[in-house]
């Protein structure tokens, strides 16, 4: 369990709305839905590296601010027509504390939401 | 729970499109049948004319391929035609006997050819042009004969001939009208239509009226005797003098058909456990054969069938164009005219030009084309809309000035125009882009090029030479936007429709508006819940909480947002005054925080760019301290006051422009509005503060000031009106106040002064602003009520703490 990183509060997250994970290496936006969900999503845009996570969230969609793409939180996918896949990380919350999973959840997560355009 | 059973009988165009968009929002609530008569999946039978022709395959007008099926799990039964329907029992079966129980069903039966009943129209060789069989009998034809007879200058008829003549025979049209088409074009342009078909080899007998078909030696079909005596010979007869709403099955099964099967606003027959669409349906007495509305129709017998029942058809307004190739026509609604219509009309046969629109009451009631047609789409909308054309009624005839500002020139026909052609500039969509997306992935409508290319779905100011491609490509009868243009995809309802239930309900949170438009998504999109949050914080000042939520970035980071991620921020400048004191503290900011560019932007303010969104809050700080406020530059607000001189310093100032600049930005700053909203005051004529292009400008003369609205700098320039002229520099406070609060009531979100100007007349704006002093006043008072709430610095509260979350990035180092 050593893997998963405290990030912030859960009430830290604004509902429909992000807060941007600067770590050494990446910039993740973590989400927070309308009903409460939490998704981490890498906070570049697959069409033009666009900050998502300053997009506006509806369902468990966000639209990026840049161009309009619409980014599913939960794969990372683009919805269709658009084509393209943003990297997704795991996350859990738990006492109000919300843990991310960078390391090994990375590269098992991101090849298989991604998979379709590998 | 066991599925609900939905049987469709015609596997045609309209029928499909119901399930495709039943599918859509409903995926799951039916098990569904489907019976089609032909042996073939759903094609587009618009594009039979370019198979005949030989520019297309029958393969590749298949619009739904039986692996399609398949994968939505619908049962198809193809080459069965369905005989009888038991409405007790609610079972249908087909002339093979296969049977099929439904809870629901959906007749789209389509119509079937128009036969003359003539002696020897049961002959061999003797054909219509109505489904694929018709095309491959036309082309076997074409391989073996030489002579062709068409039966009827009609749409289809036209299309028939010149397909038959582009496989090499040898056709004459034949027709009983005095021109051709005269349902959809009047006699000029038709003559220029008949000249140029008779350039491409046709030939044409006009009244003449069809006697008798002769049978050859041979038993088949050899002549077409007509009543004047005259005689033609033929070896194929095609009969294109129009369709009936095939209405055989209902009228068995007892269902009232009154020429065509009849329907409600929710396309259900009298038993409402049965649908109607397409071809077959008389509704509100109007069959039509056109794909537009029967696309509109589909989608609300959609709708209806999963339960939503929001939606409503009412019918349709159609427009025409003819699929020959390198003939362009156009023509929609009353072309003809008749008591108390007027028609412009411009003519230049050596050109083969034609244009003539029918105007009544001052707005388009028909318009119709013959060469140059590009107009076509724009003149479509001003009469769906029933837009007020008296203030450019002298420059109609001759299109959309601005279509195509973008780096086209704007007579540019959009069917010469080459594949690279850029057609939109913002995505760098080319034409042939376009076309090859209509054209492999099977489109309809804009919404759908749009989502797959891109193209007018940013500044939206080619939308009008998309449509003109899309209408090109896949043949004219394209799926216009219906007329009621829903606000987003979340919804049935218009902007009018939502503001209204705002005002009238009232509802007064986001939640509330959702729940009562029944709205389809559960918490909106990018593009309904700024829309939302705006017309809730106008109707509401002082109630409504603003959700920054429902905000696009720029406006919940008070800052506009560069492309890599960082901010520029724009300090207010009353009326574009400054002083040293002012300059110091914004090159003391720009230093410190290391603002790597700084620029003087068009609105005459200063523009820092490149700040980190979580520098913002202490640079505001520094701002705020020196006594700036924010310039909303970032904002669907109020931007700018741009002011010249005046008569404080200028030889020729009238007025004092910049004093009354500073009086203006003082009473709007910081309401937020439907788009952004400029303002400017000149001094004089010599217009230097360009007001004339601004939302609302003031030019000052000597005896007073002239007042212009609706003026726009950007993607389509436009010069305002001149709303009135007025004597004091409070009456322009009041003018000013006035049209402020009307645009902001009644807009659309991100709709611009301009086209709002455009839609509603610059009559209705006089009305409410210049006529009514009671009006005016009450609107005013309403303007400076809202005004309490929304002069409050954003950037003062957030350097004082408020969202300081929005700006605090989260750092974890290993």
């Amino acid at each position: 369990m050593s893997d998963w990183i405290a990030i912030a509060k859960f009430d830290d997250l604004p509902r429909m709305g992000a807060r941007v994970v600067q770590f050494d290496t990446v910039r993740v936006a973590v989400f927070r839905t309308s009903s409460d969900e939490v998704f981490a999503v890498k906070d570049a845009c697959p069409h033009r590296g666009g900050p998502l996570s300053q997009g506006i969230v509806h369902g468990t969609l966000v639209t990026c601010p840049l161009h309009n793409w619409r980014i599913d939180l939960a794969t990372g996918e683009a919805v269709q027509p658009d084509q393209g896949c943003a990297h997704t990380y795991q996350t859990r919350v738990e006492a109000g504390q919300v843990y991310l999973r960078l390391a090994a959840g990375k590269s098992a997560a991101a090849t298989e939401s991604c998979a379709s355009h590998a | 729970m066991q599925k609900m059973k939905l049987v469709m009988v015609g596997n045609g165009m309209a029928g499909m499109r119901t399930i495709e968009e039943l599918l859509k929002i409903a995926p799951g609530l039916y098990d569904i049948t489907v019976f089609g008569a032909e042996l073939h999946p759903n094609y587009n039978r618009i594009l039979l004319s370019p198979v005949l022709a030989g520019e297309q395959t029958t393969q590749d007008i298949v619009l739904n391929s039986m692996d399609w099926y398949a994968e939505n799990g619908i049962h198809l039964h193809l080459g069965k035609k369905i005989g009888r329907i038991d409405r007790k029992r609610r079972v249908v079966e087909a002339e093979d006997g296969t049977c099929a129980e439904y809870d629901r069903l959906l007749l789209a039966t389509g119509s079937n050819p128009f036969m003359l009943p003539v002696p020897g129209a049961d002959l061999p060789g003797v054909i219509s042009f109505r489904d694929i069989s018709d095309v491959e009998a036309m082309i076997n034809a074409s391989s073996q004969y030489r002579r062709a007879v068409v039966i009827g200058g009609g749409l289809l008829g036209l299309e028939a001939a010149n397909g038959l003549k582009q496989r090499g025979m040898d056709v004459s049209v034949v027709h009983i009208g005095s021109w051709l088409m005269e349902r959809q074009l009047d006699e000029p342009a038709a003559r220029l239509l008949q000249k140029n078909l008779e350039t491409k080899g046709l030939k044409f007998l006009l009244q003449k009226q069809t006697a008798e078909l002769v049978k050859g030696e041979s038993g088949r079909v050899c002549a077409v005797n007509f009543k004047d005596g005259d005689s033609v010979p033929a070896d194929l007869v095609v009969m294109a003098v129009g369709i009936r709403p095939n209405t055989a099955l209902a009228e068995s099964a007892g269902i009232h058909c009154d020429r065509g099967i009849v329907v409600n606003d929710t396309l259900q027959t009298y038993d409402p456990r049965i649908y109607a669409v397409g071809e077959c349906v008389s509704h509100r007495g109007v069959a039509y054969g056109l794909v537009a509305p029967l696309f509109e129709q589909a989608k609300v017998a959609a709708n209806h069938l999963a339960e939503y029942g929001i939606g409503r058809y009412e019918g349709s307004v159609t427009s025409t164009k003819l699929k020959v190739t390198g003939i362009d026509l156009f023509s929609a609604g009353d072309f003809v005219g008749g008591e108390g219509t007027e028609s412009l009309v411009f003519s230049d046969p050596s050109s083969g030009d034609y244009k003539k629109v029918v105007i009544k009451d001052n707005k388009l009631v028909g318009a119709c084309l013959y060469g140059d047609t590009i107009n076509g789409a724009w003149y479509f909308d001003l009469l769906r809309e029933g837009t007020d054309i008296s203030q450019f009624r002298k420059t109609l005839l001759f299109g959309q000035h601005h279509l195509g500002d973008s780096g086209h020139g704007p007579a540019e026909h959009v069917a010469a125009l080459p594949d690279k052609a850029e057609i939109c500039g913002c995505n760098g969509v080319c034409k042939g882009d376009i076309v090859k997306a209509i054209v492999d992935k099977k489109l309809f409508t804009l919404d759908e090029v749009r989502a797959h290319t891109k193209a007018s779905s940013s500044c939206g100011s080619c939308t009008g030479l998309v449509e003109a491609v899309l209408a090109h490509t896949v043949g004219g009868d394209y799926s216009a936007a219906p007329s009621k243009k829903p606000l987003c995809k979340c919804t049935e309802h218009s902007h009018d429709e939502v503001i209204a239930a705002i005002k009238d309900q009232p509802l007064k949170t986001m939640r509330a508006v959702f729940d009562f438009l029944e709205w389809k998504t559960p918490d909106g999109c990018a593009s309904c819940r700024p829309a939302l949050n705006y017309y809730l914080l106008a109707r509401w000042p002082g109630e409504y909480q603003d959700d920054a939520q429902s905000r696009f970035i720029n406006e919940r980071a008070h800052g506009n947002i560069q492309k890599d991620g960082t901010f520029s921020v724009v300090p207010r400048m009353w009326g574009g005054l400054t002083n040293p004191r002012e300059l110091r503290a914004i090159a003391d900011v720009a230093e410190k925080f290391k603002v790597p560019e700084v620029k003087v932007t068009g609105g005459q303010r200063i523009d820092l760019f490149g700040v980190k969104k979580e520098d913002l809050p202490a640079m505001w700080q520094d701002l705020s301290a020196a006594g700036f406020v924010s310039g909303h530059a970032y904002g669907k607000a109020l931007r700018t006051v741009k002011t010249c001189v005046g008569a404080k310093w200028c030889r020729f100032g009238t007025q004092d422009s910049t004093g009354l600049g500073v009086k203006l930005e003082q009473l709007t700053w910081g309401s937020w509005m439907p788009h952004k909203f400029k303002l400017a005051v000149s001094g004089c004529p010599r217009n230097c503060a360009e007001a004339t292009i601004k939302d609302f400008g003031v030019v000052c003369v000597d005896s007073g000031y002239e007042l212009h609205v609706g003026g726009n700098g950007g993607i389509k320039v436009r010069v305002t009106d001149l709303l009135c002229k007025v004597e004091t520099e409070a009456q322009v406070m009041e003018y000013c106040g006035a049209f402020t609060q009307l645009y902001r009531e009644e807009a659309h979100y991100l709709e611009r002064t301009a086209p709002w100007v455009e839609r509603v007349g610059l009559n209705y704006i006089k009305g409410r602003i210049v006529d009514d002093a009671a009006g005016r006043a009450a609107l005013f008072e309403r303007f400076k009520y809202g005004q309490q709430f929304a002069q409050v610095d954003p950037w003062k509260e957030r350097a004082e703490g408020v969202d300081a979350a929005e700006f605090q990035t989260i750092r974890i180092t290993a």
